[in-house]
């Protein structure tokens, strides 16, 4: 088990397709954490941002982007870069500063302004780039890897496209009085089975959108905390793992996998071993988890994380689903905040939204999507290129 | 006629005779790369720098597959206006222990493919200017191939 740290505050910027510079919401979004803390702007120490890609230069030194239009305090600053996975990156810069005691009280921030339609490379020619190769020689989206891994699920599992509709119906009904949530309405079965098929067996209606959105995190020492707040909810673990050699499930921007042909694939999948990380760290098995908010891009994909986060073994998560365990209400509900499902993805700002929710459960402030009684929580999600993301919080 | 090119530099044999995936093989360890890696073995236990050319496997079995019914966005170009859907693979070659995409001949459909069936690699065009004819590799299944 390693030291704690405490989430003193969370904000969000609602999700939605503002067209406004991704600033704005970050600025909103720590605004609101900050409040939430009951400290000031000039009180934080370190300032940890999750950088975008596609807004130009700011968005590559996006803690100090933050930290500028926050006004210059002289804070600390880093930003860093994961893909989705960015969030986590930055929480765990705020976390270990935190643990290493060079300070007290930290600022995570992320937020994205995103393009319409397929996320695409950016541009230029680059013939030595996955990324760009994939899309040209492949003409592999993003969507392409979600079908791969979903048609794999109803090859091994006997999982349907109803299955994957009925994760859909879940998550929408969960964020319907979702404030933050950009999509807030019922969705039947019959209208994800009657969308437009995008990626087969995946339609319109089984793929996340993308999205604008901001999150914020105040983190601070244990110590810190007990001068603001009696009963804080707690970091326990933080996974950042990358894949062990060698890492055999095709993985986005990817052409192959690695080959096993001269060392034998590891014990652990590298999406198992993202939260398994996490449970190893804060001594917590996936049994003590109440709720967990994991990466839905695809509602297929949703399936496979029940799996990989140990709330079923493999091939059980659509018994889980049908089960009505992972709706609120059930033994462990998933994705309480509707998920990216009705969200869409916000990439830098995603895996620290993910926390904000996970948090306000387990101070019992969720409202009427409310998981009652939740003590443990987990997230769960995956940057391209090998990054993992899983924190693991407690009350 | 046109110059024949394969779609990246040393990642494909394009003779028509035998089209091939090429990839490297660690001298050292045996740990096969496709996209070829030239630099350092990448089994972290190795890191050896004799890394060789090898030719891949031309047939192995379908992991999964699926379909762009959308046309892809830039820097991909379509062929065809309007676009044609296709299908993509995931094929697992039995020897190197090692899934590779690729995309499938056009006239196979996602309704033509089923996991576990054996493929087949094929070369095909990717790009056409009055010039140049840019050759891609694709996957194609092995019934297919024999009643074509």
């Amino acid at each position: 088990m390693v030291q704690e740290v405490a989430i003193l505050g969370v904000g969000m910027h609602p999700w939605g397709k503002w067209g406004r510079n991704f600033v704005e919401y970050g600025v909103k979004a720590a605004e609101d954490a900050l409040k939430d803390a009951g400290i000031a702007w000039t009180d934080i120490q370190y300032v940890a941002g999750g950088d975008t890609v596609r807004n130009g230069y700011p968005g590559y030194v996006a803690g100090a982007t933050f930290a500028q239009a926050l006004g210059w305090t002289g804070a600390r600053v880093s930003s860093s870069y994961g893909a989705c996975a960015s969030g986590s990156q930055a929480i765990e810069a705020a976390r270990t500063r935190i643990l290493a005691g060079l300070c007290d009280v930290a600022l995570v921030v992320g937020s994205d302004t995103t393009p319409k339609g397929f996320l695409a490379p950016n541009k230029g020619a680059r013939g030595d780039d996955p990324d760009w190769l994939r899309f040209r020689v492949l003409g592999a989206t993003n969507t392409t890897y979600f079908g791969l891994y979903a048609r794999r699920r109803m090859a091994l599992y006997g999982a349907t496209s109803e299955d994957f509709a009925q994760v859909k119906v879940k998550n929408a009904r969960h964020g319907l009085t979702n404030p933050n949530a950009r999509y807030r309405k019922e969705v039947t079965a019959e209208e994800v089975l009657s969308s437009a098929m995008v990626a087969n067996p995946l339609r319109l209606l089984d793929i996340c959108a993308t999205s604008d959105g901001g999150a914020a995190l105040v983190l601070c020492s244990m110590e810190f905390a007990r001068k603001h707040t009696a009963n804080p909810v707690r970091i326990a673990a933080i996974s950042t793992v990358t894949p062990v050699y060698p890492s055999n499930v095709i993985e986005m921007p990817n052409f192959s996998t690695d080959s096993a042909a001269a060392v034998a694939a590891p014990a652990i999948p590298f999406r198992d071993s993202i939260a398994h990380a996490a449970y190893e760290e804060a001594g917590i098995g996936p049994e003590e988890v109440d709720i967990a908010e994991v990466y839905d891009l695809s509602t297929a994909l949703e399936l496979d994380w029940y799996e990989n986060i140990g709330l079923c073994p493999a091939g059980g998560a659509e018994k889980l689903l049908r089960d009505g365990d992972t709706t609120i209400g059930g033994r462990v509900p998933v994705n309480p905040s509707g998920g990216l499902a009705c969200f869409g993805e916000a990439v830098p700002a995603q895996a620290i939204a993910q926390v904000c929710e996970l948090t306000w459960h387990l101070r019992g402030q969720a409202g009427a999507r409310q998981v009652e009684g939740a003590k443990v929580g987990i997230s769960a999600n995956q940057g391209l290129f090998g990054h993992g993301s899983s924190v693991l919080v407690k009350r | 006629m046109k110059t024949r090119v394969p779609a990246v530099n040393g990642w494909l044999n394009i003779d028509p005779a035998r089209p091939r995936l090429i990839g490297t093989k660690c001298a050292s360890c045996g740990s096969i790369f496709f996209p070829r890696e030239t630099t350092r073995c990448r089994n972290p236990h190795c890191g050896s720098a004799r890394l060789e050319e090898t030719e891949l496997s031309p047939r192995g079995t379908l992991w999964s597959y699926t379909g762009a019914e959308y046309k892809p966005p830039e820097p991909y170009v379509a062929r065809t206006d309007p676009f044609q859907p296709f299908a993509i693979a995931a094929v697992e070659l039995a020897a190197e222990k090692m899934v590779i995409l690729g995309q499938v001949v056009e006239v196979v459909m996602v309704g033509d493919l089923r996991i576990g069936q054996e493929m087949e690699l094929t070369l095909d065009t990717l790009l056409e200017d009055d010039e140049t004819e840019t050759i891609t590799w694709k996957w194609k299944p092995v019934a297919a191939v024999e009643s074509a």
